[in-house]
């Protein structure tokens, strides 16, 4: 028997070997498998939350903060094609699957865009109809697998995005689990029901920035140079991928960092490939400059957009316009405390729920299970998702009038300072209270 | 016999012959088409979407009649890369040889290949059927979803790597086959189906009972971890 001992010290956790470390490798020990689940790094990260604008002062003067216009329209699709996207609000709807979302789920996604004054994203599986009536702006992914990829679809398309890569993972490809795979997203698909169905970290069908010069060509030649093509890449090496991508003849850079989220992926892959958004935009900024094209190529940022701060923090950093996935899923309704008892019976907790790719979840989202689909009233989400852009709206012309500016875009890097020395130099502005730049300056 | 309209690539840009053939004026009732000095440019016939025919004189770039409907391309002379990618339906005939990536995605129709096609060919196939007279490069069929690939020749390293429900039938020998590729039984339904694309190919001088076939052996569908080492 073990007694009971005296003269100790208060127990103490290793902070290498931590609770969610250890429960992960006695998971890896007794399963045999690595983890999968959806989202993006949850790790802690330099971030926006890391700087802070100014505001004005005397040598900056405001504007008034309730009456005074402050413009956030944005044209995407400037450089090449006849109809670019106009959009009232410089915040998009990322790419998210038909099969990893529900029919509802990508409806809703399409009404509050379009209430919104923005546009939505199909994603690997084709476009369906509910995105497609609902959403008035849709941009139409290409993706490696192709699944659901007809020219039919594309030419009803208002923009094409061919994507490179994800934040979450980049250089890996895709896995839609075999119980989320229903009749309609097999059908969809050409595959049968109940496989996993993988999807290809490489296009089949190009390689290189050479080929995708010529892949960008094809797609503007069947959809007779109508409609702007965005090419998406992951947070891995922003500055040689924007140029690249500049060079392939892309309209758009969309540059999605790792706190950008998946549908699934493995654990390992999401926490330890690519680098956090605020490391990317400057060095994506300074390629489009480099190439003068700053401004007529848009950037649009993605990873980790919460609300307007960070809106108008990417804005400042040069981009154009930025990209939500994660917080749209929240504000139809993901991760929704209501359905915390069901988050618990799965093993999980409202707001760390990610196990999408199982098809269980609560919230009626990242699912094709029928009863739990009825879960999420499109109409009711759609309406939340529009409301939640036009709050991050406000708040970045908030920022943006303090700032003296009469447009969200003339927001700049000088209206910001950093709170860490690593968001300093990532974001290549002083460290509060200092002149210092780290890495540009000599201190 | 009716009128043939001729585009030729000295006095019209992409753009333009694409445009045209794209968008067809059914009033002129013109269902047939030539174009001349293809030169090797890229995209060629991309995106037609009616039952006309084209014959295009000489050697095509890369996706060729990619994302074809409906329409009759006929290439003389050696394709690029991405012959025919995504084709949803129609045919698509190469008298010479092809490059990497023929049929890429395709979702119907026929691809008919004279000669030998490269790498990849009939990569994530979903549902157009393949016949290529001659042999094939590495890693063809990879990931390959529906259809049919037909091959009279030889095939190269991994045939059928991760392959899902397309079916191949090869006449001569693979260097070898992919992961969860697997030689099948071929049944009468075969015999009739390889014989009907034989027709299509207009392939005379090889009998039905001479090819192979192979096939998904469905042991990737789902992951298991002790299939490991074939990932």
């Amino acid at each position: 028997m073990i007694k009971k001992k005296k003269n100790i010290t208060k127990p103490r956790q290793s902070w290498t070997f931590d609770e969610y470390t250890n429960s992960e490798i006695r998971r890896a020990a007794n399963t045999g498998i690595y983890d999968i689940r959806g989202g993006g790094s949850k790790r802690k990260l330099p971030h926006f939350d890391d700087l802070l604008f100014l505001g004005a002062s005397i040598s900056r003067y405001p504007l008034e903060g309730y009456r005074e216009k402050c413009s956030t329209n944005v044209t995407l699709g400037t450089r090449f094609s006849k109809k670019p996207l106009q959009l009232q609000i410089p915040i998009t709807i990322a790419g998210m699957s038909f099969g990893a979302l529900s029919g509802p789920a990508k409806e809703a996604l399409g009404r509050g865009a379009t209430i919104a004054g923005t546009s939505t994203t199909t994603g690997d599986g084709g476009m369906t109809k509910e995105e497609r009536v609902h959403s008035k702006n849709l941009i139409y992914q290409v993706l490696p697998s192709r699944y659901g990829m007809n020219p039919d679809d594309l030419r009803k398309a208002d923009a094409i995005e061919v994507v490179i890569g994800q934040g979450a993972k980049p250089g890996g490809g895709g896995m839609l689990l075999g119980q989320k795979i229903s009749d309609r997203v097999a059908k969809m698909r050409t595959l049968p029901k109940g496989i996993d169905q993988r999807s290809p970290s490489r296009h089949p069908d190009w390689t290189g920035p050479d080929d995708l010069a010529i892949k960008i060509t094809e797609l503007r030649e069947i959809t007779e140079w109508k409609v702007p093509i965005f090419v998406k890449i992951a947070g891995a090496r922003p500055y040689y991928d924007t140029a690249l991508a500049v060079k392939a003849g892309a309209d758009c850079v969309v540059l999605d960092g790792m706190q950008g989220g998946t549908a699934a992926t493995q654990e390992v892959f999401i926490e330890n490939v690519g680098q956090p958004t605020l490391a990317c935009i400057r060095p994506a900024v300074d390629a489009l400059q480099e190439l003068n094209v700053h401004r007529d190529v848009q950037l649009i940022i993605s990873g980790g957009i919460r609300n307007g701060a960070d809106v108008s923090k990417a804005l400042a950093l040069g981009a154009d316009a930025v990209s939500i996935g994660s917080a749209a899923m929240i504000a139809i309704g993901d991760n929704d405390p209501k359905w915390e008892k069901d988050y618990n019976k799965l093993g999980s907790k409202a707001g760390a729920y990610d196990d999408w790719h199982e098809g269980n979840d609560p919230a009626g989202i990242s699912t094709q299970d029928p009863k739990l689909i009825k879960r999420l009233d499109p109409i009711k989400a759609g309406k939340k998702l529009s409301n939640y852009l036009k709050v991050m709206t406000l708040e970045a012309q908030t920022i943006a009038r303090a700032c003296g500016k009469n447009n969200l875009h003339n927001l700049e890097p000088e209206d910001l300072c950093a709170l860490t020395v690593e968001a300093a130099a990532m974001a290549r502005v002083p460290l509060a209270g200092t002149n210092w730049i780290p890495g540009i300056d000599k201190y | 016999m009716g009128k043939i309209e001729i585009f030729d690539f000295k006095k019209k840009t992409l753009r333009q012959i694409n445009q045209y053939l794209q968008n067809i004026d059914y009033k002129k009732n013109l269902r047939e088409y030539v174009i001349k000095n293809p030169n090797g440019n890229h995209a060629i016939c991309a995106g037609l979407k009616e039952d006309i025919k084209v014959s295009i004189k000489g050697h095509v770039g890369y996706y060729c009649g990619g994302m074809n409907k409906n329409a009759n391309i006929i290439i003389e002379g050696n394709a690029g890369t991405g012959l025919g990618e995504n084709m949803m339906s129609g045919t698509i005939h190469v008298k010479g040889n092809v490059s990497q990536s023929a049929g890429a995605s395709a979702h119907g129709g026929n691809i008919i290949i004279d000669g030998n096609a490269s790498s990849r060919c009939g990569i994530s196939l979903k549902g157009a059927d393949l016949i290529v007279r001659g042999s094939i490069g590495h890693m063809s069929a990879f990931m390959a979803q529906s259809g049919t690939l037909l091959v009279c020749g030889n095939a190269g390293e991994a045939l059928g790597d991760s392959i899902y429900e397309t079916i191949i039938y090869l006449a001569g020998k693979p260097k070898s086959l992919g992961i969860d590729c697997e030689e099948k039984k071929i049944t009468n339904k075969d015999l009739k189906k390889i014989e009907e694309l034989l027709i299509i190919g207009n392939i005379k001088n090889i009998k039905p009972n001479k090819f192979k076939k192979y096939g998904s052996a469905k042991k990737l569908y789902n992951f298991k971890i002790d299939n490991i080492s074939d990932y």
